[in-house]
């Protein structure tokens, strides 16, 4: 194998867990697993598969999680028939890493939470936003239901080794300006197929400017422009929140000096600005000046949540924006805390009195409104501003209505407004 | 092996979720998805499609969600091979992991049209527009992947091994 070419931060994560010295982009390799991941929707499929593995039972109950999110607490019959099974498979296989509704939460949200990713892990979900835990410079990626019952069943995971893009983000972000910001910029410049088959790997003294709650908001978006996985290198903050969170032993990693990359971007953090994804993908990006001087866009709901934006920076910032104002007559304000943890917090610090005082509602954990499953389904032709991560056409509800992707700031201004607004000018 | 039927054609970027929406994933059960297989960018999808059509699109096809209830759906529905410029890397994955046979070709996806009749050899790569008398040559799959497609999907791959 050629030994002058150096390796991306992945391909070192993957080549490791693959027992080998080296891996290159293209090379198919086989790589133990450090957790495998499902929730209500994909894991009934992936437990049906399971069922026909001839090896007996999962290759490690301590590496499993089961989180039930998105449909739950159960919306239906048949939601709570799929939560049974996922339940039932839990006890059967006594799976350490299963959260029942009272302890569950979004799980990209939880996992961290829980300390159950950490640096240097190889994981795969069977969701495609298991790319977020690349913010602790864990190798983490999106599989469907068979690669999880696989996984659960071998303990490994076939991955062609994937080429990089290497973002170098620098300066310190605005105001108003978060990770949601840094990543719809980025899919806006690239396109929602702008990182296919590839890794996004984001280096600079610019991240240094950005909260744990920022890099996991950027690290979630990786699919959204088609990539593997999104990566963070491993510093003083990312190891402050391993070892605050979990007992897990941890690896850093770091890309070699002369690391290949299919293409190289600068981003000056400092010059981004609120941004926010028009119908119906995440690449139709316009600043909020450039919004300024449209049509205003009237909006019938707003929701602030899921996996990418319900962390407690996310709450935080929303309820700034929310103090000592109501959301618009007429407007349903939706805010979801990702996590029972972020729930008690966001009580402790108030949040949740000034989101009921604004006129918002608070939810249980759910991934809910986001894919359309309930709590905020819209109707024929409206509009919602979301803190979520998918504007496809149909997502949230009717096939006629719109989905605008933004920050908390925006959605929360924007809720106050009744048409999307900039946090700046409430 | 061989495909062969009529065509179906979409554009860029078909996810998802639009491939079987949310609403319907409360059941996992492959013919009730496939009853609701794209209905939500072409209503009259189900009621057209007949067992050996394909599907041929531009790129990225399958983005979004991981849900392999897409391709669960597609091939229920009686779809025998979908041909796209590019798959986005999940939906790609889990075609090859359930037997749902995939090939990647610009060529084909910018040369046929709905409707046309069309053959795809899997073993050379092949792809025939019939309707308009001319070939394309599809990515052949990497010989590991052909493996899990010779044991129709990974399972039983793994039963083999």
């Amino acid at each position: 194998m050629d030994k002058d070419m150096g390796m991306t931060m992945t391909q070192k994560i993957l080549a490791a867990a693959a027992g080998l010295e080296e891996v290159r982009q293209g090379q198919l390799i086989e790589a133990r697993l450090d957790l495998v991941l499902g929730n209500d929707i994909t894991s009934p499929v992936a437990i049906k598969e399971m069922d026909k593995i001839q090896a007996k039972g999962v290759f490690d109950k301590d590496k499993i999680a089961l989180v039930p999110d998105h449909f739950v607490p159960n919306k239906d019959i048949k939601s709570a028939e799929h939560c049974k099974c996922v339940r039932e498979f839990a006890r059967r296989n006594q799976i350490t890493n299963y959260f029942e509704v009272g302890e569950m939460g979004i799980e990209h949200a939880l996992l961290p939470e829980k300390g159950l990713t950490v640096a240097g892990d190889v994981i795969i979900g069977a969701d495609s936003h298991t790319c977020t835990y690349g913010a602790l410079g864990a190798f983490s990626t999106g599989v469907g239901s068979t690669d999880m019952a696989a996984g659960m069943a071998t303990g490994k995971a076939w991955f062609k080794v994937p080429a990089a893009i290497r973002f170098t983000l620098t300066g310190r972000p605005g105001k108003w300006v978060s990770g949601k910001d840094v990543i719809l910029h980025i899919i806006g410049m690239i396109g929602v197929d702008g990182a296919l088959y590839k890794s996004m790997e984001f280096v600079g003294d610019g991240i240094a400017n950005l909260s744990m709650d920022d890099r996991f908001t950027i690290a979630n978006m990786a699919i959204e422009a088609g990539g593997k996985n999104g990566i963070f290198p491993v510093d003083a903050l990312a190891e402050e929140y391993i070892k605050t969170h979990s007992q897990k032993s941890y690896r850093i990693y770091e890309a070699d000096q002369d690391a290949v990359y299919d293409a190289e971007y600068t981003i000056d953090l400092s010059v981004l600005r609120p941004t926010v994804a028009f119908p119906h993908l995440p690449e139709n990006t316009h600043t909020i000046d450039e919004i300024k001087e449209m049509e205003p866009v009237a909006v019938d709901q707003v929701v602030i949540g899921s996996c990418t934006n319900g962390r407690l920076d996310d709450l935080r910032i929303a309820a700034r924006v929310l103090e000592n104002r109501h959301v618009a007559k007429g407007m349903r304000c939706i805010v979801i805390p990702a996590t029972q943890a972020i729930y008690m917090q966001a009580m402790e610090e108030g949040l949740l009195k000034i989101f009921i005082e604004a006129g918002a509602i608070v939810s249980t954990p759910t991934c809910g409104p986001c894919l359309g499953g309930y709590m905020g389904i819209l109707a024929e032709g409206e509009r919602c501003v979301s803190t979520t991560n998918r504007n496809f056409v149909g997502r949230m509800g009717h096939v006629s209505s719109e989905i605008y992707l933004a920050s908390p700031a925006v959605a929360a201004a924007s809720a106050v407004k009744g048409v999307i607004a900039d946090p700046e000018e409430l | 092996m061989n495909a062969k039927g009529t065509v179906f054609k979409y554009g860029d970027n078909v996810d998802t979720d639009v491939i079987i929406p949310a609403r319907y994933l409360n059941s996992s059960d492959p013919a009730e998805l496939a009853s609701h297989c794209m209905e939500d960018i072409d209503g009259d999808f189900v009621s057209k499609v007949r067992k050996g059509d394909i599907i041929v699109a531009q790129k990225n096809f399958g983005c979004g969600s991981s849900r392999e209830h897409a391709p669960i759906a597609i091939k229920a529905a009686g779809i025998s091979c979908v041909i796209a410029e590019t798959f986005a890397r999940i939906f790609y994955r889990n075609a090859i992991n359930i037997g749902l046979p995939i090939i990647e070709c610009p060529e084909a996806a910018g040369g046929i049209d709905a409707g046309d009749e069309v053959e795809v050899d899997f073993d050379s790569g092949i792809i025939t527009d019939l309707t308009k008398g001319v070939s394309f040559q599809g990515q052949a799959f990497p010989e590991f992947m052909q493996k899990i497609i010779a044991s129709e999907g990974l399972i039983n791959y793994i039963n083999n091994q």
